[in-house]
């Protein structure tokens, strides 16, 4: 194995990225044309739930500017229904998934026709020239009834509403441990629904090469290798004929993780017309119709021991599927499944998920996907036990968390975490918070009967994230693996260029694989190039969600380029006429222990493979490594937060005074990277806490459709955040990384509102439901107030 | 956000505006900073047949004094109202609302004129201008016509131009001597207002001689709260002013949305109307 010399792991590079985009030399998807492109507008259900008596395009075909017009039943042929591949049961319900309704429309938003014309213009005005009779259903909304005898069905022939019911129970009965418990606390929590926001909206563009049958497909998508043999698999192109292409990725935060209509349309329009089209969404649009996040009833139930410590946990779930299953939809409350226990011994774990179609825009993954879910859940019951007991809440959870010597702990839920110290963590939280003046603080406010109160809200998580090793997806019936490939190639001048199957879409890889590669190969750091997201020039790959890219991707860089240094050490030791054994390498250069005149650089093995006049017998040209890495577990990512938040109890408005993040993600590539991946994922888990939802009326309609009723916090809306880190390297990889994508969100959204309740509890509040709006805070306050009088 | 075809004209002139609009008709529609009239355009809420522009018609921006009144162009955009010394010193309560307004970029976009003419309840300055008794005026066809703040604000963004009116300043009196107060309640910062309350107070011997108190986003219109108004004259402590304030919501009607319901919008113009008028007359 080699020494590698870590000059530039652990630096703050400013990113290699930001120059294009800061300049405006980017190339979104929507900003890319061909000659004789077409645009595609489409015609999208008012209606949360009606069969369709009839689609009449033609009247379309009659605007200026219009080239074609499709109904479902047109495209119907040539498409087959869009795939969702976490079949999490044996007897889960799969409904039809047509990329264009055919006889009924399932949520407002639904497309049902397609219009094609030669701009972007004439295709929005024709679409208003489209009849559609729509005989209304129904419209099934309410989890709970949606699930009761009698109910309107969302697919009337599937009988159900149900989609399936996936159980975990594991160490003791829960009822036993609940029967020997000396106090347990039962709570209802409502994950409401999230839009995520990209900066950058959707968009497709598809060129096809009649001659040929070769079509490249343009998405801003986070996966464009699992889209290509999904899209190849609807539309029946074969594989190797369609080329995906990801350039330029204005964020997807899991939205962006989907197979979605519009790219399969796209694709059949296309080849329907023989012609180049594009489509690109409209931010109203895209609140119907990405796909959303969240959208949960969590029943959870703790029963302990009167000195705090944890006996058992117990869970019950709805999971609001929306009206179809997209790709992953069925997995993302099972990706929380595991993490409900957080990071806290027990003896009882008793879990189960209902799956329950709506007529709602579908949900799937969004930043955290089931684990921020589970943390709130957890950390909320927390501090009401805590409060149950008159116990502090940090002092509960030390109680009953896993110490750092009992690592590797394989906790309730079966998980085995490699590495993790809670107690440093949390220490430092507490030490940059000011914990115990804040708490004093709060103290003097409560008795002089302040009319603003101060809260103080805790947060410890950890996560399951690096997804993820392929037998245990198998294991949940995923249908894919999750491995990563990376190769490594050292070009004839010495310079090197990493493909990856990651798929950047703002996190920085190009930054740090060019520091992994760097490092592990002693050239500069502007000596390397990363290539990915096409399918044509980065042909095997998995993608970027689930905090996966650098504990599954950047280590696959880390181990194709040792694999280059290992067979650069034959070269060298063949040129040098010396033993492997008797040779070192540092700073790029190959050198003869005892004569350090005897040396090759890496660049002169490069050009020395490339012109191949003298390598050993029987070694092939060229100095390229490949490697394909499933990890063997999973990263476990934790931390502590803290919250301080004001409440003025006249308005109910909540402010946040101060936050700190103190989170454990390992060794660290590039601190500036994860510092601005903790300030985005805190800033998405307070707008759950205290700003986002996505609002519907009784009929089904989208009231929050738009930015002005949805409302996405700025800079100016968000505290300056204390962030810090500790560092207990993973033990279960090389470079001792662990992920950090979605670590902020996951512990914030918890921390913002045990800190609400916290400060309401004095005056008789237990909870706010999310988003804590002032008019949600003041019912509370006057509910209790009128409880207690 | 494609928004549906319409013609265009752009005036060089107040006369050239009149005429375009009076040939438009009821179908016309004037196009000032675009802060509000495009997002209608490409939301598809508002298919006029013609957009109006009149940024390039000369004379409509700008503050000058005529005698105890300030006149604002219509066209003055929002930074320039906040930034000039003339509505700094006459007029704080303008300025002072003003930099509450959406963000930056709207600001250096948006006009005065734009969004008084807009009439949107949940609008700022709609309650401003009516808390400093200003007066609008219009030129029409007919020539010019002056309309007191009180009679502007019909309804839900409808005001009482006439579709072939413009609006070209706005009138300002001097509300020297008075303290001032705009309170604004919002979840975002980039978001209206849930509510907002516009105060002006004159005091006489430690009391509220006067106090005039509008209110945003408490009905289809811009309000003033008048029987708090009346209970307000002669408070003297923060407690009297906290009573009168508790009659801040009377003769309301606010909407139900998706940030609050009519109830806590009451609930808010009370608490508010306390807030501003204590901090307008330095009380607070």
């Amino acid at each position: 194995m080699t020494e590698t010399v870590a000059r530039e792991v652990g630096r703050a590079r400013p990113r290699k990225e930001d120059a294009h985009l800061l300049t405006g030399q980017t190339s979104w998807t929507d900003n890319i044309t061909a000659s004789g492109l077409l645009h595609i507008a489409l015609l999208r259900s008012p209606m949360a739930h009606a069969r369709l008596t009839r689609v009449d395009v033609s009247p379309a075909l009659e605007r200026p500017g219009v080239v074609a017009a499709f109904s479902g039943a047109d495209l119907a042929d040539g498409l087959s229904s869009m795939p969702c591949v976490w079949p999490v049961t044996e007897d889960i319900v799969m409904p039809d998934h047509p990329p264009l309704a055919v006889d009924e429309v399932r949520h407002a938003g639904d497309p049902v026709a397609v219009v094609v014309a030669r701009d972007r213009y004439a295709a929005a005005d024709a679409l208003e020239a489209i009849e559609v009779d729509y005989d209304p259903l129904p419209p099934v909304l309410d989890l709970e009834s949606a699930l009761a005898d009698g109910s309107p069905l969302v697919h009337s022939d599937k009988g159900t509403n149900r989609c399936y019911t996936w159980p975990l129970k594991t160490g003791e009965d829960f009822d036993a441990v609940r029967a020997r418990a000396e106090v347990s606390v039962r709570r209802r929590y409502h994950q409401q629904r999230l839009i995520p926001n990209a900066m950058e909206p959707r968009a497709v563009v598809v060129t096809p090469v009649a001659a040929s049958g070769e079509y490249t497909l343009y998405s801003s998508t986070q996966i464009p290798h699992i889209l290509r043999v999904l899209l190849a698999m609807v539309t029946g192109i074969p594989e190797h004929k369609l080329r995906v292409i990801a350039p330029d990725v204005g964020g997807g935060f899991g939205s962006k993780l989907q197979v979605y209509a519009e790219e399969a349309l796209a694709l059949a329009v296309a080849r329907r017309l023989g012609r180049p089209v594009k489509w690109t969404e409209s931010r109203s649009e895209g609140f119907l119709t990405t796909h959303h996040g969240r959208g949960m009833i969590q029943d959870i139930e703790i029963a302990a021991k009167s000195d705090g410590t944890l006996l058992g946990l117990k869970v019950d779930l709805l999971a609001d599927m929306g009206a179809y299953l997209m790709l992953i939809t069925p997995g993302i409350p099972l990706l929380g499944a595991f993490m409900y226990p957080g990071i806290y011994k027990m003896d009882a774990y008793d879990f189960t998920c209902t799956g329950v179609f709506t007529n709602r825009t579908p949900t799937d993954a969004y930043r955290g996907a089931g684990r921020p879910e589970a943390t709130f859940a957890i950390e909320r019951t927390m501090d009401e036990l805590a409060a149950e007991l008159g116990m502090d809440p940090v002092e509960l959870r030390r109680r009953n968390w896993i110490r750092h010597e009992e690592f590797p702990y394989t906790a309730i839920a079966g998980l085995t975490y490699d590495s993790g110290n809670y107690e440093a963590a949390t220490a430092r939280a507490l030490e940059l918070f000011d914990y115990d003046k804040l708490r004093a603080e709060q103290a003097d406010r409560n008795a002089r009967g302040d009319t603003v109160r101060l809260g103080i809200g805790v947060s410890t998580y950890t996560e399951m994230c690096g997804l993820a090793p392929s037998r245990i997806l198998r294991d949940l019936r995923y249908a894919a693996g999750g491995w990563e490939a990376a190769t490594v190639r050292v070009l004839p001048t010495g310079k090197v260029e990493v493909v990856t199957g990651t798929s950047p879409h703002g996190q920085g890889h190009v930054t740090c694989w060019s520091q992994i590669a760097a490092d592990v190969l002693g050239v500069p750091f502007e000596d390397v190039e990363v290539v990915h997201g096409d399918t044509k020039a980065a042909p095997q790959g998995m993608d970027t969600y689930g905090s996966r890219s650098l504990v599954v991707g950047g280590l696959a860089v880390h181990h194709a380029a040792n694999k280059v240094v290992d067979k650069a050490r034959k070269v060298a030791a063949h040129l040098l006429e010396a033993s492997e054994q008797d040779l070192e390498f540092t700073g790029g250069v190959f050198s003869v222990k005892g004569s350090p005149e005897a040396r090759r650089t890496l660049q002169e093995i490069a050009f020395e493979t490339f012109s191949s006049h003298d390598l050993p017998d029987g070694m092939e040209p060229t100095i390229n490594a490949e490697h394909v890495l499933d990890p063997d577990t999973f990263s476990y990512p934790h931390g502590t937060h803290l919250c301080a938040v004001e409440v003025d109890t006249e308005t109910g408005q909540s402010r946040i005074r101060s936050y700190v993040s103190v989170d454990d993600v390992g060794k660290v590539i590039n601190p500036m990277i994860v510092e601005g991946q903790v300030h985005g994922g805190l800033a998405q888990g307070i707008a759950q806490a205290l700003f986002e939802e996505a609002v519907y009326d009784d009929e089904g309609n989208l009231l929050s459709g738009t930015m002005a009723d949805y409302l996405v916090p700025s800079a100016a809306d968000l505290p300056e955040f204390v962030t810090d880190r500790t560092e207990t390297p993973a033990t279960s990889n090389a470079l001792g990384v662990k992920g950090v994508g979605e670590a902020g969100t996951i512990a914030s959204t918890p921390a913002v509102v045990n800190a609400i309740v916290d400060a309401l509890r004095p005056l008789g509040v237990q909870d706010v439901p999310m988003p804590c709006t002032p008019e949600r805070v003041w019912r509370a306050l006057r509910s209790a107030q009128e409880a207690r009088s | 956000m494609i928004p549906p075809a319409f013609d265009y004209a752009r005036p060089g002139s107040i006369e050239e505006a009149v005429r375009a609009l009076a040939d438009g008709g009821e179908d016309a529609k004037v196009l000032a900073g675009g802060q509000s009239l495009l997002p209608l355009l490409r939301m598809r809420l508002a298919f006029p047949e013609l957009v109006v522009d009149v940024g390039r018609v000369p004379g409509l921006s700008g503050v000058r004094e005529d005698g105890d009144t300030l006149v604002i162009g219509a066209m003055t955009t929002h930074h320039d109202v906040i930034h000039d010394p003339l509505v700094r010193r006459h007029a704080g309560l303008l300025a002072a609302a003003t930099a509450t307004v959406a963000d930056p970029a709207v600001r250096h976009r948006g006009t005065l004129g734009g969004s008084l003419a807009h009439a949107d309840p949940a609008g700022d300055l709609p309650a401003v201008v009516l808390a400093l008794d200003a007066e609008l005026v219009a030129q029409g066809p007919g020539g010019r016509r002056v309309i007191p703040a009180r009679e502007f604000f019909v309804d839900y963004l409808q005001s009482a131009l006439a579709p072939d009116e413009l609006l070209t300043e706005v009138r300002v009196p001097k509300a020297d001597g008075w303290g001032f107060h705009y309170e604004k309640f919002h979840r975002v910062a980039q978001s209206w207002a849930i509510v907002g309350v516009a105060a002006l107070v004159r005091r006489d011997d430690g009391h509220i001689a006067e106090a005039r108190v509008a209110l945003t986003n408490m009905g289809a219109t811009p309000l003033r709260a008048h029987a708090a108004e009346e209970a307000l004259a002669g408070a003297g402590d923060a407690e009297a002013v906290a009573r009168a304030a508790q009659e801040a919501a009377d003769g309301t009607h606010p909407a139900q949305d998706t940030s609050a319901s009519p109830e806590y919008r009451a609930h808010l113009a009370r608490v508010l109307t306390g807030r501003a008028v204590l901090t307008a007359a330095g009380m607070g």
